[in-house]
């Protein structure tokens, strides 16, 4: 039976810069996926292109191919990574520059997956009442249009699968489900037709346990989390995936972490919603029908996943302009550290209020105390050592956002005492991006597919 | 009656979505699912994080991981990048104690990820 290797080397943008690279020499693989987008990663693309029109991309993604395009070309190992953030064809450009000056031209094919950024086409949909109502509210889209940043459909393994059909060998995607990361190349490889539900459903819960990197193999692990060996080391996981739809989590052998099925199980259940209707673009998974068996040292079996047919619209990643915050903090040692801290927040709050700035929300808590725990923690020991006051503040009006943050630092002075931590600087005023998700009917995107030669 | 508290019998994995928060709690053992099942009902979950949870909690059953999902509605002051709190993304269950007796109790809490 023909098995295929699907490592994973990066849970999101921002994650180790040297995954990746350890994903594709320590061992064998066919396939390497990266995820690299969050709705505020697309915001932010999407100010980087209005800027540059070269721009909008992950350019982490075109450093790491040039450090290891010649493993992957000499050991043929695909790449599949949604690293094309709002300008998939920039990015893909990007890729083929990078081929030929390292001496590749013509020797590699880059697959490009876009169609899926709408922002030039929320106005045509609005006029012609596809409203694109908030999932959680309701509200149509038309409340907040005037704000939006960026506006992308999920597309799926099956339009990574077509980029890989079309002779890809370094597909890049605009926003494309994390699970379709893994699943296209499944799709492709054992040619698994669209309606083959029960399939479909178990290469996206493959590409779900993968999906946030080294989250499956003992990183951000409860059990025995002491216990996991050489964490400095982890590796990060690889499918070792089946025609048959059965699969194996594992990682390279000589890396730290751990893979047993209680760590698996906690991959599982990390931002699960209804186990039953797990929904992407592909296929509707169903996480009740999962069987899981350790299958030898860092080895864990899936089987018996069960899927049902996909539904008839993609969803939609909205990210609209929010207003902003800014977040400030002051530490205050023993004695008394929780009382100092309490009462430079009443202070703090005082000065802000004469000052007669406006904010929809102040928010103070106290690291050491109460921060992780809320009102659930209960009274701190006395005698505690340190306790640090963190001060958020969020409004319409960056004004008073940013006067707030010039109000933060003169408490060490003005304010109770045996403060520190004001080192680091002012805060800064941020912009919030605030995420609108939505549903809009296949029939009205169409992915374009190409591939191009380097 | 026996008190054990619940950070013996099951380990836990959470997660955000928007303003809900997910709390995935997994028996040690296969033979403790059916005490989560009776005991950590979402009426007892949504007692718990009052002053954390504002709106409702959904539980799902998940027998084949012996597992239990919840769902913590209006947990994440408004979700993603909109927090002020630093608690944000995600909440774990961490200690506290199952009871077989009826006395309320304190027995899952809350820590940031």
């Amino acid at each position: 039976m023909k098995t295929i290797r699907i490592a994973n080397g990066q849970g999101f943008w921002g994650d180790s810069l040297q995954a990746p690279i350890e994903q594709v020499r320590r061992g064998p693989i066919d396939y390497l996926t990266l995820d690299y987008l969050a709705e505020i990663t697309m915001s932010i693309m999407q100010k980087q292109r209005s800027r540059d029109p070269r721009s909008g991309y992950a350019r982490d993604f075109v450093a790491m191919i040039e450090e290891v395009l010649p493993d992957l070309v000499e050991r043929n190992i695909k790449v599949v990574a949604n690293a094309g953030g709002v300008n998939p064809q920039a990015c893909s450009d990007a890729v083929v520059e990078v081929a030929r000056r390292k001496g590749f031209g013509g020797k590699v094919r880059i697959g490009i997956v876009a169609g899926d950024d709408i922002m030039d086409r929320l106005d045509d949909f609005i006029s012609r009442g596809v409203e694109l109502k908030n999932l959680e509210t309701g509200e149509p889209l038309a409340s907040v249009r005037s704000r939006v940043q960026s506006a992308n459909v999920y597309f799926g393994g099956r339009h990574i699968s077509e980029a890989l059909d079309k002779g890809g060998q370094i597909v890049v995607a605009g926003r494309v489900t994390d699970t379709g990361l893994s699943l296209g190349p499944m799709i492709h490889e054992f040619k698994w037709p669209a309606d083959d539900w029960n399939r479909l459903a178990a290469g996206t819960i493959a590409g779900h346990t993968v999906e946030c990197g080294a989250q499956c193999t003992g990183g951000n692990c409860l059990i025995d989390w002491e216990s996991i060996p050489d964490m400095a080391d982890i590796g990060y996981p690889i499918i070792e995936a089946n025609p048959d739809g059965t699969f194996v989590i594992t990682k390279h052998d000589g890396t730290g972490g751990r893979i047993t099925v209680p760590s698996i199980k906690e991959q599982l259940l990390y931002e699960m919603g209804d186990p039953r209707e797990y929904i992407t673009p592909d296929c509707i998974a169903d996480f009740t029908t999962i069987q899981l068996e350790q299958d030898g040292t860092n080895r864990v079996r899936f089987s018996g996943i069960k899927g049902r047919p996909a539904t008839e619209f993609y969803k939609v990643s909205i990210s609209y302009s929010a207003g902003w915050k800014a977040v400030g903090s002051l530490v205050y040692a023993w004695p008394d550290a929780y009382k100092k801290a309490q009462k430079a927040d009443r202070v703090l709050r005082e000065r802000l209020d004469r000052l007669g700035l406006k904010f929809e929300k102040t928010y103070s808590e106290f690291v050491g105390v109460d921060a992780c725990h809320g009102v659930l923690a209960g009274p701190p020991s006395p005698e505690i050592a340190e306790v640090a006051l963190r001060v958020a503040v969020r409004s319409e009006d960056k004004r008073s956002v940013e006067r707030f943050t010039r109000e933060v630092a003169p408490l060490a002075l003005n304010g109770p005492p045996t403060v520190t931590g004001f080192g680091a600087g002012r805060p800064k005023a941020e912009e919030i991006i605030a995420y609108w998700p939505a549903l809009i009917p296949k029939s009205e995107v169409q992915a374009q597919i190409s591939v191009i030669e380097a | 009656m026996a008190r054990v508290k619940l950070l013996k019998l099951a380990h836990a994995r959470s997660g955000d979505k928007g303003d809900t928060a997910n709390v995935g709690l997994i028996a040690y053992k296969p033979e403790y699912y059916s005490l989560l099942v009776e005991q950590v009902t979402a009426e007892r979950v949504k007692e718990h994080f009052k002053g954390i949870c504002f709106g409702d909690v959904e539980r799902f059953e998940v027998p084949n991981l012996h597992a239990l999902n919840f769902l913590l509605h209006e947990s994440l002051d408004g979700g993603g990048d909109a927090f002020t709190k630093d608690r944000c993304a995600r909440q774990d269950l961490q200690r506290g104690a199952v009871e077989n007796g009826d006395r309320s109790r304190r027995f899952v809490s809350a820590r940031a990820g």
